[in-house]
């Protein structure tokens, strides 16, 4: 049988934003979405990268041990799911070591018909980092090229499976700073009971240099960066929003 | 020595420290007070500190408008009673003392040499007074002339190639710190009994080691009868031990600011006194004498005056250095051998200067890191570095088992024992440069001139790793014996003609000395050979054959990404280097230690250093200490400091530093008010209350 390989587009030895504590992550290459605001554009070819194998990858980690005391390993993309049987094997090794696994992903690729097929990667998987784009089905095309619904009813069976989520989201100026939205959002987090964190990411500009590097035109054009106030504002528009639900039972 | 208690004393334990020879650890370790709480009984600045501090921003600004130097002294030659009592504003000062009459003026220190004296000055628009002149060149020679009186040519064209460079040969070597404490705990009369004795015990067989051994102590006496002096010229009796907080300081400041009066030395380090301090604070405290403000106004006032510490430089010497750093370093923190950490609320208080007066990089403060510090202290640490960038940290539990737990750091790593260890300060050897002599046999790259021996240089396009390995060793062979008998020829002038009496006034008799060599340049060296082995490296030579660049075919392991390829490399040149070193005779019989800590000259070493095999170009700054090159290490900060961390401390002993940068938002998230954990019962409640 052929090695089991993942094609990575990069690793980081000292991930401090990617879950609890100081983590080791591993982005893995290739994602089908296409966000306006992704500042990974080199993460989204699928079949480049390196090719590792996932032992490889844990002896690696394991010279980071110290480092990750109160930490772990992220998993994070480009879209892991893309390659999940390579990510659950990467986990089962993790789990093996007494290492803390995280997911991050947007949840694009779950199968609400199927949703069985995800159980041995969830197995594995200590917390899952979820990114919730846009919370309207419509802005979520615009925004991404994909519809919510797979990546909505996945946050669902992540909280039946009971495994413990971070919401994140992104906050861009015009696109989803609108407290509408924010609201509504807030309303669908109201009942994911597993939800342990509620990350808001202020849109920053720091992705153009990759497109401009790669040759393509920047879809954001001249959007400015959130400033950390506005995130702050747009945090408790979400926490509005979850207790105005809370109010409405 | 007279074992009589004195009333100055009452309350502290008793031990060997009151019976008959000087102990400031033992001292310490019997009356100290670990505090294992957090910061929330610091005091913010009194009134008064805030009057004085706008007065230093005042003058600060003014010193900055008159393009970096408000006033020289240009007459008086400095020594520790030269000048009479300075203040900002006598009525507000809790501490005083200045290095001349005022604040913000810069002393004349000639003894280093003339030279640089005439040149600070000079370059600042002021200009030595001819009758100083004369005399340092006509009848008392200098530090500086007695070196260049006694360099070979080859010292002096590889000092000129900067092979050796930043060597404290026109300039004070510094890298000492008197045991300033003593000042305080003994009282200076008590010292001068004890030098007394010591040198009434000394061999009378009158061979150069012991004549100079007797000279020496005679001028220290001299130097502590001196310091009596300075305190009475500031209206205060220090020839009694200090009786509160406010003397401790006081007389421990006195003891410093003789030093920094008599000596402009490259790095003028305070040691190891927030403990020290504390236990007089504590005692106060303890009595009802002063309030935590007062102990908090003490200690700021102290810090400010260590922040005015001023030295007349030359323009060339502040780019060696990129400003004008003092190293006023203070250790704090730690842990004791017998297990107890060494934190106490004056650890805090010293940090909190950084708040009260603002961050400033001096004094130096230095914590003593060890994972078994108390997890209060390490949090205010993280606090203050996010909010301050100001503080440094060293690895206690590497240095502990070397030196105890009352050492202290000069400069920025260098640890010795307080009062019983020095070290000659030795700059560093260009090792980068070191391999291009390799690649050219001896021809420095710039100069076009044999500086080095005339080795065969490489043959053929490419560079063979193991042929380059070969010359290396040979030409590191060559720089390292060079290298350390021109520190032999410094050392022993430095202890001729600017002897620091009062510094070692302040330390046993018997004194170890390390011989402090230093190396610059590894992560450039470590990615050059680097790039041999594991890429193709094409030699470019000019028109006289000598290979001024190098084309890189492929890619190599970089250093700085935790992969052994390449990192082994670094440790064995390390090593290699200061096992050279090590077979040479050292002035004095200091023991040889290696550095490898270039903070911020590695910019000027690197407009020295022409285009190397990593693909730096010439010009380009090296990296600072054992950093990795910039912009190479890319697999993250765990990875980069597990290479640095690599590194032998056994083979560079003097200390291994590493600039670490980071925003202090990619540290995580605590402080991030948009992010962060959620509790939806909690909101659940809340929806409902409201």
């Amino acid at each position: 049988m052929a090695e089991l390989v993942g094609y990575i587009h990069s690793t980081e030895s000292f991930g401090t934003v990617d879950g609890p504590g100081i983590r080791y992550v591993v982005f893995m290459q290739g994602c089908p979405m296409r966000c306006l605001y992704c500042h990974n554009p080199d993460s989204w070819a699928i079949g480049k990268g390196e090719a590792r194998s996932a032992e490889e990858i844990i002896s690696e980690i394991r010279k980071y041990r110290p480092f990750l005391k109160n930490g772990g390993l992220t998993v994070s993309g480009g879209e892991p799911m893309l390659q999940q049987e390579f990510v659950t094997h990467l986990f089962e090794l993790a789990r093996k070591e007494g290492i803390h696994t995280a997911l991050d992903t947007s949840g694009i690729l779950f199968d609400p018909i199927h949703p069985e097929k995800v159980d041995p990667l969830l197995r594995v998987t200590d917390l899952v980092l979820l990114d919730i784009k846009h919370i309207d089905e419509e802005e979520h095309r615009k925004l991404t090229g994909h519809s919510n619904r797979n990546i909505l009813a996945f946050a669902k069976y992540l909280r039946d499976q009971k495994i413990p989520v971070w919401i994140r989201h992104v906050v861009v100026p015009g696109i989803t700073e609108d407290p509408r939205w924010l609201r509504r959002l807030g309303a669908f987090l109201a009942e994911l009971d597993n939800m342990k964190a509620l990350d808001v990411l202020p849109y920053h500009t720091m992705g153009k240099v990759k497109y401009e590097k790669m040759g393509i035109p920047y879809p954001l054009g001249d959007t400015p960066a959130l400033t950390k106030e506005a995130a702050i504002q747009a945090r408790s528009e979400i926490i509005k929003g979850i207790k105005e639900y809370f109010k409405q039972r | 020595m007279a074992e009589k208690w004195r009333q100055e004393w009452d309350g502290f334990t008793p031990g060997r420290w009151n019976r008959g020879s000087v102990n400031v650890r033992d001292f310490i370790q019997h009356n100290y007070t670990p505090y294992d709480g957090n910061e929330d009984f610091l005091k913010g600045p009194t009134i008064a500190t805030k009057k004085l501090w706008d007065q230093v921003m005042e003058l600060s600004r003014q010193e900055r408008e008159a393009g970096g130097v408000l006033d020289m002294d240009t007459q008086i030659i400095s020594t520790i009673t030269s000048h009479g009592p300075g203040y900002l504003d006598k009525d507000l000062e809790t501490i005083v003392g200045f290095q001349t009459d005022k604040p913000f003026k810069r002393s004349l220190q000639p003894f280093g040499g003339i030279r640089m004296a005439q040149n600070a000055c000079h370059e600042n628009g002021y200009e030595v007074d001819p009758k100083v002149v004369e005399i340092f060149t006509k009848y008392r020679k200098t530090h500086n002339q007695g070196v260049f009186d006694v360099y070979t040519p080859e010292m002096r064209l590889a000092r000129k190639s900067a092979i050796i460079t930043g060597l404290p040969d026109a300039y004070g070597r510094g890298r000492i710190i008197g045991d300033y404490r003593r000042v305080a705990l003994y009282g200076v009369d008590w010292l001068i009994e004890d030098k007394k004795h010591q040198l009434a015990t000394s061999l009378a067989r009158m061979t150069s080691e012991n004549i100079r051994l007797r000279e020496e102590l005679a001028d220290q006496l001299r130097a502590l009868d001196e310091l009596k002096e300075l305190g009475r010229i500031y209206g205060f009796d220090i020839s009694r031990p200090a009786a509160n907080a406010q003397e401790a300081i006081q007389w421990l400041y006195f003891g410093y600011l003789a030093a920094v009066k008599e000596q402009n030395g490259a790095a003028m380090s305070l040691g190891r006194t927030s403990t020290f301090v504390d236990i007089y604070i504590q005692r106060d405290l303890e009595k009802g004498l002063i309030t935590e403000e007062q102990a908090q106004e003490y200690v700021d006032h102290f810090i400010m005056k260590l922040r005015l510490v001023k030295f007349a430089r030359t323009p060339e010497y502040n780019e060696l250095f990129s400003g004008d750093p003092t190293w006023v370093t203070e250790s704090i923190g730690g842990i004791g051998v017998d297990g107890r950490h060494m934190v106490t609320k004056t650890s805090f208080r010293y940090l909190n200067t950084l708040n009260n007066l603002g961050s400033a990089p001096e004094p130096n403060m230095t914590v003593l890191w060890s994972t078994r510090l108390p997890r209060p202290f390490k949090e205010f640490c993280a606090k203050m570095s996010i909010r301050t960038s100001s503080i440094q940290y060293e690895n206690d539990d590497l240095m502990r088992p070397v030196h105890g737990d009352d050492y202290a750091i000069a400069c920025c790593v260098s640890s010795m024992r307080v009062g019983k260890e020095m070290q000659f300060f030795g700059a560093r050897a260009n090792l980068a440069k070191c391999l291009l002599y390799a690649i050219n046999g001896g021809v420095d790259e710039r100069m076009k001139v044999q500086v080095g021996p005339k080795y065969r240089p490489v043959e053929g396009d490419y560079l063979d790793y193991d042929d380059v390995m070969s010359k290396y060793d040979d030409m590191m062979e060559w720089l390292a014996g060079l290298y350390v008998n021109t520190l032999n020829v410094i050392h022993y002038m430095h202890d001729k003609y600017c002897y620091e009496k009062l510094q070692m006034a302040l330390h046993d008799r018997e004194v170890k000395r390390y011989f402090a060599t230093g190396i610059a340049g590894l992560s450039v060296v470590a990615d050059s050979l680097s790039a041999i082995k594991y890429a193709k490296v094409k030699a470019i030579r000019d028109e006289d054959g000598i290979v001024v660049d190098y084309e890189i075919e492929g890619d190599y392991p970089k250093y700085g990404n935790n992969d052994d390829r390449v990192d082994d490399i670094a440790v064995n040149i390390v090593r290699t280097f200061m096992d050279k070193i090590r077979k040479h005779h050292t002035y004095r019989d200091s023991v040889p230690t290696m550095s490898i800590l270039t903070i911020t000259s590695n910019v000027v070493y690197g407009k020295k250093t022409g285009n190397t095999p990593d693909g730096r170009k010439m010009g380009q700054p090296l990296a600072p200490g054992a950093n990795p090159m910039h912009g190479r290490d890319t697999h993250g900060a765990a990875a980069s400091l597990s290479s640095v961390a690599k590194l032998p401390f056994r083979h560079a002993q003097d200390g291994i530093s590493n600039t670490f940068s980071i925003v202090p938002d990619a540290l995580g998230k605590d402080d991030r008010l948009f992010m962060g954990d959620i509790d939806l019962d909690l909101l659940r409640q809340e929806a409902q209350d409201e």
